[in-house]
């Protein structure tokens, strides 16, 4: 007994050794694995990575694929591609650009749907069945496991509306130059525009703000503020968090709304109770087309 | 209590091959990259929609995906050693990656994991620094004149390119490796690899459109080799 003891003892000397010196020659460490058990909180609510299984497998997986990679049977024909679980980069987060996402970020995200894709509002699914699914889509990168979701944005209390803030959001519009992709008026058609790619190296058209306010990250003036303040990861569009002040910020949001003139915002209403701002807007307008706007909805 | 000769072994190497490390002599590797064949024609740059960029040169700069040099050298390679060596912690040292003129200076920039990236705009637009990694996280930030300099890390070995979005000719490389023995070729395409103790080292080559090569080298005492890449070039 004691010499099969021995024994194994030094079988298994044997088989650590060279793994330590593999680990000294630098080879690869063996990588995380995605784990296959997820749950995410939302609220009050948990989901478990079990249940949303049968969910995905019936709702999700013919765009986003069986391996979550986004090359489901429909993915062909679906602009922009599916959202591939596992590179686990996500367009709606309320954290910094780079960082995983909040639960409460998928979830909003599978509520909301995306305007302008193919990805539908889940609506209509129960709470807890989305946040099963927000659990399971979590099973599909080692992301979810070797690290943690980001530090949220901080979004301080908006400011009072004024006309100097909606005109400094202007200078700010130019200085930043958000016109290069999305244009001196927000048609989303500026100089660089023609050229973007996103990740997938497919063709993406910035957002064209005349056309709706309805933006792919949320509609409030929170989430304007908090889409160019974390980036839309995968996308052209990058962090600003560096580089502008909060209170500048709201500037821009409140000149970003005077953009969307379909859309009767308080920032519009006030920007057009002056001559220089009603004179602004009328000269925009294209009155062709059905919305106005000069591109088809 | 048999493992503990094991792990006295285990310190033991990890001693050794910090004072091999510590050494100040050891063997070079050194030579040459070169390509054969006819490599695509690079084309001048068009900055007329960034007139601040373009005004700073009188004729337009070339892409610089591929830049030949004289005798059929090949710039912009990395050369490092890619196995038979441990990882090395990273120098306290910042990699520095400059925008100026609307081209990424270096076009090509190596650095080690976990070493300090910064990336700095010089020019009189902004840029957005949006590096498309597949092993690394993915971020994209804008950078608007004068504002400070973007500190960043990569925790995994890869290369991973990075593009302006803004400028869509903008295109740049960070080859980000394992340890500190490493070259970028330059003018001339010839590179050099110092300090490496007695081993058997693979060394590899890589290139942004003509993908890697390696050859494996073996270095005794404080010997010079000298190796050589060709590169077979693509016409397109």
């Amino acid at each position: 007994m004691l010499n099969i003891k021995k024994l194994c003892l030094n079988v298994a000397i044997a088989l650590l050794l060279p793994i330590a010196a593999m680990a000294q020659l630098g080879d690869q460490a063996p990588a995380a694995k995605p784990s296959p058990h997820m749950e995410s909180h939302v609220g009050n609510l948990t989901g478990h990575s079990e249940a949303g299984r049968q969910l995905y497998f019936r709702y999700c997986w013919e765009c986003h694929g069986a391996r979550g990679d986004g090359n489901g049977e429909n993915a062909p024909y679906v602009t922009p591609q599916p959202r591939n679980f596992v590179a686990a980069t996500f367009k709606c987060r309320s954290t910094p650009t780079g960082t995983l996402p909040l639960d409460t970020d998928l979830f909003n995200s599978v509520v909301r749907g995306f305007n302008f894709t193919n990805m539908p509002s889940w609506a209509a699914l129960t709470a807890q069945n989305r946040a099963d699914l927000v659990a399971f889509i979590k099973t599909f990168s080692a992301r979810w496991v070797t690290e943690k979701p980001g530090d949220p944005i901080q979004i301080p209390t908006e400011p009072k509306l004024t006309l100097e803030s909606i005109k400094h959001g202007g200078e700010l519009f130019q200085k930043l130059e958000c016109w290069k992709c999305h244009g001196q008026e927000g048609r989303g058609d500026g100089p660089s525009a023609s050229t973007l790619t996103d990740s997938n190296d497919q063709p993406i058209r910035p957002f064209n703000f005349t056309v709706s306010n309805r933006s792919k990250c949320g509609t409030t003036n929170q989430d304007l503020y908090r889409i160019f303040m974390t980036g839309v990861d995968g996308t052209p569009m990058p962090s600003f968090a560096d580089v502008i002040k909060p209170e500048d910020a709201w500037d821009l949001v409140h000149y970003l709304r005077t953009l969307q003139y379909n859309n009767r915002s308080p920032e519009l209403a006030l920007w057009e109770s002056t001559k220089e701002g009603r004179e602004i807007v009328a000269a925009k307008q294209v009155k062709q087309t059905r919305t106005g706007s000069g591109v088809a909805p | 209590m048999q493992m503990k000769p094991a792990v006295i072994t285990g310190f033991a190497l990890l001693a050794a091959s910090a004072v091999a490390l510590a050494g100040p002599s050891g063997g070079t590797v050194t030579g040459k990259v070169t390509y054969e064949g006819t490599p695509a024609k690079m084309k001048p740059i068009d900055m007329s929609k960034e007139p601040s960029c373009a005004k700073m040169y009188t004729t337009p700069p070339m892409a610089e995906t591929v830049v030949t040099g004289a005798s059929n050298s090949l710039e912009n390679v990395v050369v490092y050693v890619s196995a038979g060596i441990p990882d090395d912690a990273a120098p306290s040292t910042a990699a520095t990656f400059t925008q100026k003129g609307c081209r990424y200076i270096p076009h090509l920039l190596a650095f080690q994991v976990n070493q300090e990236l910064k990336i700095i705009n010089d020019d009189q637009t902004s840029h957005n620094i949006h590096p498309l990694p597949k092993i690394n996280r993915e971020w994209n930030k804008s950078q608007p004149p004068g504002t400070p300099p973007i500190v960043e890390k990569y925790d995994k070995p890869e290369f991973i390119p990075v593009k302006c979005n803004v400028h869509p000719w903008m295109h740049g490389t960070f080859a980000v490796l394992k340890n500190s023995h490493y070259a970028v070729t330059g003018d001339g395409g010839s590179f050099s690899l110092a300090n490496l103790p007695p081993g058997k080292y693979t060394i590899t080559a890589w290139h942004e459109s003509y993908g890697d090569q390696s050859q494996d080298v073996t270095i005794s005492g404080t010997e010079s080799k000298t190796i050589t890449f060709v590169f077979k070039a693509k016409p397109y």
